[in-house]
């Protein structure tokens, strides 16, 4: 399907008031399942992790999983939520190979969490308050392999289900509409995904790997004429799977919907389909509100109860809200906006925080992750979550250059040892043999040597050119092989010609 | 003296203790019979002779050893066949389970092979238990032992007649609106009822989750106490099951004075509707009960009234998301229509050729009654009858501790003669319907012979877990009626086979 045709964003958003919904899915990591005591793992042989419960066997019946209530709790709090006393589970019942027992397990008029607030800052330092309507739990289905026919389930000439993922537990946060963001709706959209995914990771009860399916987004855009007061009809592009695919299907839709209304068109309520390779959307199926789920409240299961007891217990687990703890970390580092910013965008704060806290500077910890860890990662294609260097590496980095034994060229080398999984800081210096020479004998004999080589420098720093030292001191480090404190080689020549 | 096979379980298993008798000896009785008997019967689906022999090989070494785990252990026993066995197909008396072996034990099965009693074989049923004669099952339906052109009740009469004909000992069968207690009562046999929940349902395959429950199908009261005893308790893997045991059934059924027993009569349930010699026997028992020092009261239930209309609306609506399952895609029967076999339309042509025409009527019915714009009117509105009837039960028995009524309207009738008025069918159920709409126990146990010389039945309730109260005031009544008879209505049914 050809892209269609787009309006310029800018004029869009003059002639037309975005208003944006966004529904997001958080698989929890739980170690079971939630209704089941199967494994809830990503990436095992397909239907290994199987019952007679999430396989929807005759006779076999649903038992919740108490960890992902908690969880659940945890995030309706985390949100600023009001957590239901009673809450029920109930069935959306329609037919779907992956579905394995023809109904999902959710909640419909009782979710667990509802009417909370999320203060969500955008880059412009704009904070908008994004208001959450709800945060259910449910089920996830089982994942469909479409062998044939362009991979969709229309044409395939047969489709595999893998189980595995049947059953595992979802909390589905679901913002009021969220109006006023103008040109930065698509910025806002995926700053809230960010937010939302800081905070699960933060009370560590999701992975949170966007890529993995951990945390995804349904985007729903509508547009109305300024002035009008009647909402504009909806789309809902699905399964939007990165933080830049929220922000760019966002602007698409806002683009690709101008352009229909300008022309004199309407919009289909239709589920749409984000493809990041081409940046365009196409349309799914359509949706109507009249989609009859026919739900009803679950018989095989117990309302969930929580007592005030329970929920203050949770509250009080609860790690700092995400936005007040880059606040403090901010004021408590001395950073400016724009040196804060660039850990924060690289997703880094978790990773300078703990080198900070374990001894380093914050300059200096911010210094190595969004530099030189941050390029090695870029370098290999890959996210620095999957490089082997964890925040005590950086921190034991630093204390290695504090007290003179790394200097910066050094500490790279250690760095590189490190994350080639050659051991600790430490094992790759004695590996490698990367301490600096600080043994005065040694680097007196290579000063004395290198002004005896060069005298006419010698002459010029005895006739008080003490800038002309810099040649020497190339020698020298040529000489020891980058493993002498350049510092020091400076003291030795000034001190070995002026004698 | 009476021949072994009509002796009750109870008596059974005293005389395996003693050593008068081996399992496999009595085992092999039963089987034999059944072998014989089941083309007159068609009691049994399934007869398991060799995993039965099996099994009772095994309780012949537990007895042998002095250690028997049970009451009952040795005592062989028929099972229901909408209890998953993984030792025998489990059909549901469906066609879209033909040759299904199911993967796991249902707990209550789990319960009865850890007793010690061997499975005699499946007892048939309504499809997926939906019917009063067995005549929706997909497999033709059972006759009745005291007039094999009658039907044995449904949708238990499998067991009923098992029970009745002598083919089993003892029987387990599944209530969700009568189909124990209907089919003990136009078989001369006694039919528990347990409170919701008292006994797990895990493996029992759903028609109603908020009405459906397990429960003995006997030759008396004690045995059906015992037997009660066995399969009750709480099961992790129900989360409806109840958390806390009820007691000793047994020890209940020993305290069989009736004496000062408050006795309330239901209005609504002993005039109309009732055949003359229905009426007649239950006003006979009236009067037993007030000469032996019971104290009779009258009690009102208006709410009974829209009984029947709830239960028709909830069950559909439950039934139609429990039987979405059966789709093809993991286990049971697989059809492929003529034409493109797109899933949707293999689900479509599994289900019309697997179900029965009373199962797509109540998943029509079931599903229409969900459908948006049509809940509030119909599933809403019989979820309240269910709770006015929940407060006529409470108030009813806060003037008697126990309330009574005939079991059914009528003895059993023909084959065929209510086949084609689904309405006249549904009304079989107007006594039992609300036990099982409130969750309170109930037990029907014979109450003489009324229209065409055949066993009429008389219903007890008790409140929510009073299970022992029930048993007692079975127990006391049937005393009366032994004494009165000289034996029990069961020593008076026929014999089966002999012209």
């Amino acid at each position: 399907m050809a892209k269609a045709e787009l309006m310029d964003f800018d004029k869009a958003i003059e002639k037309f008031e975005v208003v944006i919904g966004l529904e997001v899915h958080v698989e929890l990591n739980t170690k079971t399942k939630m209704f089941c005591g199967c494994a809830n793992v990503f990436g095992n042989e397909p239907n290994t992790n199987v019952c007679p419960v999430c396989l929807g066997l005759p006779g076999a019946l649903p038992v919740v999983n108490g960890k992902a209530v908690e969880s659940s709790i945890a995030i309706g709090l985390a949100l600023n939520c009001s957590i239901a006393k009673d809450g029920r589970f109930a069935r959306k019942n329609y037919f779907y190979p992956d579905l394995s027992k023809n109904f999902q397990t959710s909640q419909y008029d009782e979710p667990i969490a509802y009417e909370g607030e999320l203060d969500v800052p955008v880059a412009s330092g704009k904070v908008f308050t994004v208001g959450i309507e709800r945060a259910h739990m449910e089920e996830d289905a089982g994942k469909l392999t479409h062998v044939g026919g362009a991979g969709r389930i229309q044409g395939a000439e047969y489709s595999l289900v893998d189980f595995n993922r049947a059953g595992v537990p979802l909390v589905e946060i679901v913002t009021k509409p969220i109006f006023g963001a103008e040109a930065e709706a698509p910025e806002l959209a995926s700053a809230y995904v960010r937010q939302i995914r800081e905070i699960v990771r933060a009370m560590d009860v999701s992975d949170a790997r966007m890529e993995r399916g951990n945390v995804r987004c349904d985007a729903n855009v509508s547009l109305r004429p300024r002035g009008q007061e009647k909402l504009g009809t909806r789309t809902e592009t699905k399964n939007v799977n990165s933080l830049r695919s929220v922000e760019n299907a966002v602007r698409y839709e806002i683009q690709r919907q101008a352009a229909i209304l300008e022309s004199g068109g309407t919009i289909t309520q239709e589920t749409r389909h984000w493809h990041e390779d081409k940046k365009y959307t196409s349309a799914g199926r359509p949706k109507s509100d009249a989609d009859d789920y026919r739900y009803f409240p679950e018989p095989d299961l117990v309302p969930v109860q929580p007592t005030d007891d329970e929920i203050e217990k949770i509250r009080a687990l609860l790690p700092e809200n995400p936005a007040s703890r880059r606040a403090r970390l901010q004021s408590d580092w001395g950073m400016s906006d724009n040196e804060f910013r660039d850990i924060v965008n690289s997703d880094l704060l978790d990773e300078v925080d703990a080198t900070v806290s374990l001894g380093a500077s914050p300059q200096a910890s911010k210094k190595w992750w969004t530099g030189e860890i941050a390029r090695i990662a870029n370098v290999e294609g890959k996210e620095f979550t999957e490089l082997a260097v964890t925040p005590s590496d950086v921190a034991e980095l630093e204390k290695m250059i504090e007290s003179g034994k790394l200097n910066d060229r050094l500490a790279r080398e250690a760095l590189a040892g490190v994350i080639a999984g050659e051991g600790s800081v430490s094992e790759v210096m004695n590996s490698r043999g990367l301490e600096v020479v600080s043994d005065d004998g040694a680097l007196t004999a290579a000063v004395d040597k290198a002004l005896a080589e060069q005298p006419d420098v010698l002459e010029k720093i005895k006739a008080g050119k003490e800038q002309a030292a810099g040649a020497i001191i190339g020698a020298v480090m040529k000489e020891m092989r980058g493993q002498a404190d350049a510092a020091r080689v400076r003291e030795l020549i000034l001190e070995r010609a002026k004698a | 003296m009476n021949e072994l096979y009509r002796k009750p379980a109870s008596e059974l298993a005293q005389m395996l203790r003693n050593g008068e008798v081996s399992s496999v000896e009595l085992t092999k009785l039963f089987l034999d019979r059944s072998e014989k008997l089941n083309p007159l019967t068609n009691s049994y689906l399934v007869i398991n002779r060799e995993s039965a022999l099996e099994q009772a090989a095994n309780a012949d070494q537990m007895i042998a050893a002095g250690n028997t785990p049970s009451a009952l252990t040795g005592v062989p026993i028929a099972v229901k066949d909408n209890l998953t066995t993984t030792d025998a197909i489990t059909t549901a008396g469906s066609k879209i389970l033909e040759n299904y072996l199911p993967q796991y034990d249902s707990t209550v099965v789990s319960k009865l092979r850890a007793a010690g009693m061997p499975i005699l074989g499946k007892t048939n049923l309504d499809e997926f238990a939906m019917g009063s004669s067995t005549e929706f099952s997909a497999f033709g339906p059972s006759k009745n032992p005291w007039d094999l052109e009658r039907i044995p009740g449904g949708s238990g009469g499998g067991s009923s007649s098992a029970v009745s004909g002598f083919l089993a000992p003892i029987a387990v069968g599944s209530d969700t609106g009568g189909s124990i207690r209907f089919p003990a009562a136009v078989t001369g046999s006694v039919g528990a009822k347990p409170t919701y929940g008292a006994v797990s349902r895990y493996g029992l395959i759903a028609l109603a989750s908020s009405l459906d429950q397990v429960g003995p199908v006997t030759n008396d009261v004690n045995d059906a106490a015992l037997l009660q005893d066995i399969i009750a308790g709480h099961d992790p893997m129900d989360s409806t099951s109840l958390p806390e045991s009820l007691g000793q059934m047994a020890e209940f059924a020993k305290n069989n004075d009736v004496k000062g027993l408050r006795v309330g009569v239901i209005k609504q349930l002993a005039s109309d509707g009732f055949h003359p010699g229905v009426k007649a026997r239950f006003d006979e028992s009236i009067q037993l009960l007030t000469d032996a020092g019971a104290q009779i009261v009258e009690v009102d239930c208006p709410s009974f009234e829209y009984a029947v209309s709830a239960y028709y609306l909830i069950l559909p609506a439950e039934a139609s998301s429990n039987l979405a399952r059966f789709d093809s895609v993991r286990f049971g029967k697989r059809v492929l229509p003529e034409g493109n076999p797109t899933i949707e339309r293999v689900m479509a042509a599994t289900r019309e050729a697997g179900f029965g025409p009373e199962v797509k009527r109540r998943i029509i019915l079931g599903t229409y009654a969900l459908s948006s714009g049509y809940y509030d009117a119909y599933y809403g509105s019989a979820q309240k009858v269910r709770t006015l009837i929940q407060q006529d039960f409470e108030k009813a028995f806060a003037a008697a501790d126990v309330l009574i009524s005939p079991t059914a309207p009528t003895t059993a009738f023909k084959f065929g003669e209510k086949l084609d008025d689904p309405l006249a069918m549904y009304l079989n159920d107007i006594a039992t319907i609300p036990a099982n709409l409130a969750g309170i126990p109930g037990i029907s146990v014979p109450n003489g012979l009324a229209e065409n010389d055949l066993p009429s039945g008389l219903q007890i309730l008790a409140p929510a877990m009073k299970d022992g109260l029930m048993y007692s005031a079975a127990a006391g009544i049937e005393k009366l009626h032994t004494d009165k008879w000289g034996k029990r209505m069961i020593d008076f049914a026929p014999e089966l086979g002999v012209n």
